[in-house]
Parts: C-alpha cells; structure tokens; sequence
C-alpha cells in the first residue's frame, strides 16, 4: 500500500475534484486555446468565404496595417482606452470613497451609481445616441430654453465622436468600477484608520499614501477587468454610431466582425482578431505577474 | 399515467407535422419592410397553392446583417430549403464548395435561357456551365430622386439632369434645404460614387475599370474627374446626419432636402408617403446624364439537402420564381424590375415605367456585385463613407480606390 501511495500522492489527491474539472478543462483546451490556434493559423492564409489552407506568409498583416481603417481603429481604441482608464478608475475610486463616509441612504446611492451597469451597452448606446442627438437631446432642450445658437452635436463630428462614445461609456462603467472599490475600501482594518488618526495625518494623505498602496490587489484586478472591456469595445460603437460618422469611430472589434462575415474575407477578419488577441495578452501578462509572481515572493 | 401522456404528447407535436408536412421549405431573406413583405407575401402565396408549404425566415437588419447569418447556416450543416442574395460572387464560394442544388434540369426544361432578360442575370447564376440560382428582380441603384416641394420653396426649376442640379444647390442651400440627402452607412456612400461614375464618367470608362479591369483607366485622368465631381458632391451632402437610407429618402419627401442618389428600391418610400411620380418627386435614372441602370438584383439559391422530397420541392419553387404571374405579382409589390421582357406590367407608375424603357433599349450594365467580390466591395464601401465624410483629396482617394481593385485581380 505504502509504496504504490506515496509517488502518485499528489496525482490522486482530490482525485473527485479533480475528475469533476475534467470537462472544463478539455473545453478549455479544444474550444479556447484549440480555437485560438486554428484562427492563429489561418490569419496566414487566404481564407476568404470558407477556410482554406492556401499560405500566403504575412500577406494579410500587411494588407491589415496598410489598411486605413483599421489604423483609425487602433487610434480611437488607444483615445477611448487612455481615457476610459483614468475617467472610471479616478471617478469610481472618487465616488467608492465618498461613499464609504458611513452617508445616510449609502444603499440608495449604491444602487443609483450602479443601475447603469445592469444595462447593456446596446441600450446605453442607443439611450445616449438619442441624448446627443442634436434634433431631440440635449442641444434642442438647451435651444428651447433661449439660448438659440447653443451647439452640442459630438456625434456629427468626427474630431469629437469619440467623446461622445466615452461619455457612455464611462456612465455605464464608473458604477461597477466603484462597486469594486469600495468592496476594497471596506477591506481595510478599521485600526488603520484610528492609527493615522493618532498619528494625526490629514484624510486625503492618508488615502494616498496608506489606502491606496494597500488596495494594490484591487486596483489590478479592477484594471484587467475595464482594460479586457475596452479591447473588445463593439456593441456600444454599434448602437450609438455604427462607426461613423465616416469611419471617425471604427473600433478593432467591429474591423474583425465586417471582414469575416461582410467581406467574406476570412484570412483578413483572423489577422485582425489575432493582432487583438496580442494586445489583450499585453494587457495580461504583466497583470499575471504582478499578482501571481508577486504573491510568490511575498 | 399522466406523465406518460403528457410525453407521448410531446412526442407526437414534434414527430406529426415533419410527417404530415413533408414538404415544408423554409426560406430566408432580408426583406422586411412594408412593401418587400407584401411582396414576399406574394411568393409564399404562389408557392402554397402548388400543395407545398412556405416557412417564412425572414431576418430583419437588412442584407449585411442577414447574409452572414444564412452563409454560417450552410456551412454550419443546417441549411434553409431556399435563400436570398444579392446575384453576383455573394455566393459563389459555397457554389464552388457544391453546398449548393443545381437548378441546370428546371433552368432547361423552362428555357431559362431564352426567357430571362438582360441575360447577364443568368450568367451570374452558372458556373461552369450549371445553374445555381433562380434571380426573380432587377433593382438598379443610379437614380436621382427630386423632390418637387424643396425645388418650388426656393422658387427655381426642378433639374433635369446631374450638372442642373449641382448648380441649383446654391439656391437650394439659400432656402434652408439641404441640397443631397445622405445616408451615414457605408454603402450608401460607394452607391452614390457609383452612380457618379456612370454618370460623369460614362459607360466606357465604367467597363473599361469594372469589366475589362483596366487599372490604368481606374488611375487615369477621366477618373480623377469623377473623384473631383463627387467630392464636391460631398459638399451638397455635408448637412444631411441621418443614418438609414429611408431617413434620408424621407428627408426628399418631406422637402428638407433636395435630392438623394439612391435605388428605384426608394419608390416604395414615396408610395407609402402617398407620393405621385412627376408630381410630388421626380426621378432621373442614371442622374439624368447616361440613362444606363445596372442589374442587380435579388436570386434565389438552394442549398443541397439531403430529403428528396424537399429537393423536389426547391426544384419546383425554383421554375415558380421565374414563372410569369409570380414575377407581375412579386415585381409589382416590389417596385422592383422583372427578369423577363415578356411580362406585361402596365400598372407600373411612371419611374417604373422609364426603368423598364431603358431596360428594352439594353442600355444595362452589370452591378458592382457582379463583377468584384464581397472583398473588394467592402473596402470600396469603406473608403466611400471615409471620402464623403471628411476633407479627404480626390486624389488621395483615388489611389487608395486603385489599391483596393487590385487586391481584388
């Protein structure tokens, strides 16, 4: 007994659980990395309709990053990402500390910031489609109540249409980005605080410079989680401006979907998904390091 | 017991109408406004009375939403018993891939080839000698539509033609009104450049870039003009916002506007309107300038499947498509041109009427979808909205275009 248990001790250990992950795993295999390989592998051929295995080297990345469209695409992603990041991030870490100042109606409030995140982002999109919309938003209003000349069209200017895509956007994520914070802020030892307060330092210093450093693990998993949502930005480009005005607000997710189904062209739609594919793992490596190698050191 | 029942019951739903029924087909298409449903009404009706049953699958969100869905059907292994698209290389590779029946025995047995006019529509039906899919309509996208009001406020002449209306904009734009109404979608704007190409450009450039492929042509000096005429088309465009071409058709209707280059699939717009052709609106097909319509149009494909009953029955449903009362009946629903000379639509209204005067005169030439692939059409379209939407140069876009051709050779 002793001599067949001990070498295959850490194989069947938990062997039911084990068992039971089985299927989540091989889905994990053939349908998440098998399919990522498959599509990796055809982004270097000249699928067009049906899937072919005609080579063609990195014909299609070439014809991709010579391609105007898609350059478009990547500026108004990094644009809405950069600004999308500092907006529900400073804001939702804004609202999570007001709201952790033990305020009357805190579950009210809670529920109001985040009742926009329980919409989707087609509804949202369409919701502040018709808010910007120059004939019945928020410009005629203004215009009824005298002031004839006002103007606020962002989604008629392609300069600007990108904004009025991030105010959505950071209306529908702030709620949640909060909700994640404040979960955090409530982590922290009450002694913390009563130390600074012997201690005298002012609140805001002690945000700074105790608080946040000690929500590091929240921060990141907080940033993976709006970075991932940014990368694959689709559905509320589609509701609220189908790309236009022009192609003033393409995103990468929208270039994929057009190619492989509208175009007919497959190889094109795989080296555009695939070049999404290595800015998503951009975004999470260094979020893997940070909190799996991290927490080995530690 | 009663669970018993209650699964044998069940099990008699599914298993009885597959049964009594065997002939069901379900079809797909695209067609969902008021006019196009009427008119698929019209079809359905035609194909029940032959004692088969009609399954309507209608997907709304027009034909970009729609194709890739019936494309993902065939090729996924649960095909439709009949499909519409767009006749042209839409589906050309599933043809290729033998997803599709071959109609060759209907197409022979009811002449096909001697009814159906302009023959080119049956041309983008074969390979290889086999036909594959039965067209039942002809839709040209080069008309001007006019609205009579925006013209009579401003207090000038409604034009006749592409160059009188260009240079009526200024009055126009006088008035308040927006000289051309334009849709923000993609293809609107390669349809409208299109259109411009016939006209300023002409019929021979047309075939010499589209048919003939000459790409010196596609960079040469007649082509830079008609980059030049639309970008100062896009000028007249600039106020228009709407984003549905039936917003923007609505936008002519109403008056707000003066004109949009659109497809004699708008008529059904200012029919629902109440609108009376010479009247309310004026149309000027191929703008007034080359009176030439291309023909695109809408087919039916059958994918193969593997029942013979309901192989038998996409074989009669196909010879029912191209068959006389079903093209009046359809066509006229539609508003849309039948695919043979020989059908009499004397009910047609007067921008019909021209269409079909330029039909029998063979002034026609193929649609964008018949002579490039999807490909090449979709980067044309986005290029397009690119060049109407922003201060791009005529000639920057015009190398660009040329690029795009030829990755399409």
């Amino acid at each position: 007994m002793a001599t067949t248990k001990r070498p295959r001790n850490r194989m069947f250990r938990n062997i039911n659980a084990k068992i039971a992950a089985i299927p989540m795993v091989l889905t994990t295999l053939v349908v998440f990395v098998g399919g990522t390989i498959w599509t990796v592998v055809y982004s270097f051929t000249n699928s067009k309709l049906l899937p072919k295995l005609k080579f063609v080297g990195f014909d299609q990345y070439e014809r991709l990053w010579s391609n105007s469209r898609w350059l478009i695409s990547i500026e108004n992603l990094a644009l809405f990402g950069v600004f999308s990041l500092i907006f529900t991030i400073s804001v939702g870490f804004l609202l999570a500390v007001l709201m952790d100042q033990k305020i009357r109606f805190e579950d009210t409030f809670r529920t109001i910031m985040l009742y926009p995140f329980a919409l989707s982002f087609v509804v949202t999109g369409l919701v502040w489609q018709w808010i910007l919309n120059p004939s019945f938003g928020i410009q005629s209003i203004v215009r009824s109540l005298g002031w004839e000349s006002f103007t606020f069209n962002p989604l008629e200017n392609p300069n600007l249409v990108m904004y009025g895509l991030l105010i959505a956007g950071l209306w529908q994520g702030t709620g949640f980005v909060m909700c994640l914070l404040l979960a955090g802020l409530r982590g922290i030892d009450e002694d913390i605080w009563k130390a600074t307060r012997v201690d005298g330092i002012p609140t805001w210093k002690t945000y700074v410079i105790v608080i946040i450093p000690m929500m590091r693990p929240v921060f990141i998993t907080t940033l993976v989680l709006v970075a991932a949502g940014i990368i694959k930005l689709y559905d509320l480009v589609v509701a609220q401006t189908s790309g236009g005005p022009g192609n003033a607000s393409q995103v990468p997710a929208m270039y994929v979907y057009d190619y492989m189904f509208q175009a007919q062209n497959l190889g094109q739609g795989f080296a555009a998904s695939t070049m999404m594919l290595l800015s998503v793992l951009i975004v999470l490596i260094p979020w893997a390091y940070l909190e799996f190698g991290g927490k080995k050191h530690g | 017991m009663k669970k018993w029942k209650l699964a044998a019951g069940l099990c008699a739903s599914v298993a009885l109408p597959s049964a009594a029924l065997a002939t069901d087909l379900e079809v797909t298409h695209w067609w969902t406004s008021g006019g196009e449903a009427a008119a698929v009404a019209e079809l359905a009706k035609a194909f029940d009375a032959t004692g088969n049953h009609w399954v309507d699958g209608a997907i709304a969100g027009g034909g970009g939403t729609a194709r890739p869905i019936m494309i993902s059907r065939i090729t996924g292994g649960d095909p439709m018993g009949a499909t519409q698209f767009n006749h042209g290389q839409q589906a050309q590779e599933l043809v290729e891939a033998g997803l599709m029946q071959d109609l060759t025995e209907v197409a022979e047995r009811d002449h096909w080839k001697d009814i159906i006019y302009p023959p080119s529509l049956l041309d983008s039906c074969t390979l290889d000698g086999k036909i594959y899919c039965a067209p039942v309509n002809i839709h040209s996208p080069e008309w001007l539509w006019l609205s009579n009001k925006a013209y009579a406020d401003a207090g000038i002449p409604v034009p006749t033609n592409w160059d009188e209306f260009v240079a009526s904009a200024p009055a126009l734009e006088a008035a308040g009104k927006i000289p051309l109404a334009l849709g923000n979608q993609p293809w609107q704007s390669n349809l409208a450049f299109g259109a411009i190409t016939i006209a300023i450009g002409g019929l021979d450039l047309w075939k010499q870039i589209n048919v003939e492929k000459n790409m010196d042509a596609a960079a040469g000096p007649e082509m830079a003009k008609v980059f030049e005429a639309a970008a100062n088309a896009r000028k007249l465009a600039a106020k228009s916002t709407v984003q549905d071409w039936n917003q923007a058709t609505n936008l002519v209707i109403t008056g707000e506007a003066g004109g949009q280059i659109m497809g004699d699939w708008a008529q059904g717009e200012f029919a629902v309107a109440g609108q009376v052709a010479g009247k309310d609106y004026t149309c000027l097909p191929g703008l007034g300038v080359n009176e030439y319509i291309s023909t695109g149009g809408d087919a039916f494909y059958f994918p193969k499947l593997k029942d013979p009953e309901k192989t038998k029955a996409q074989l009669e449903l196909a010879a029912l498509l191209v068959s006389k009362e079903v093209q009046v009946a359809f066509n006229l629903k539609k508003g849309s041109l039948p695919i043979r000379g020989d059908v009499d639509l004397s009910a047609a209204n007067d921008c019909m009427k021209k269409g079909l005067g330029i039909l029998a005169k063979g002034n026609i030439v193929p649609s964008g979808d018949q002579v490039w692939s999807a490909d090449v059409q979709k980067q044309a379209e986005d290029l397009m909205v690119e060049f109407w939407k922003s201060d791009m140069s005529a000639a920057d876009a015009q190398a660009k275009w040329v690029e795009i051709l030829k990755s399409g050779l």
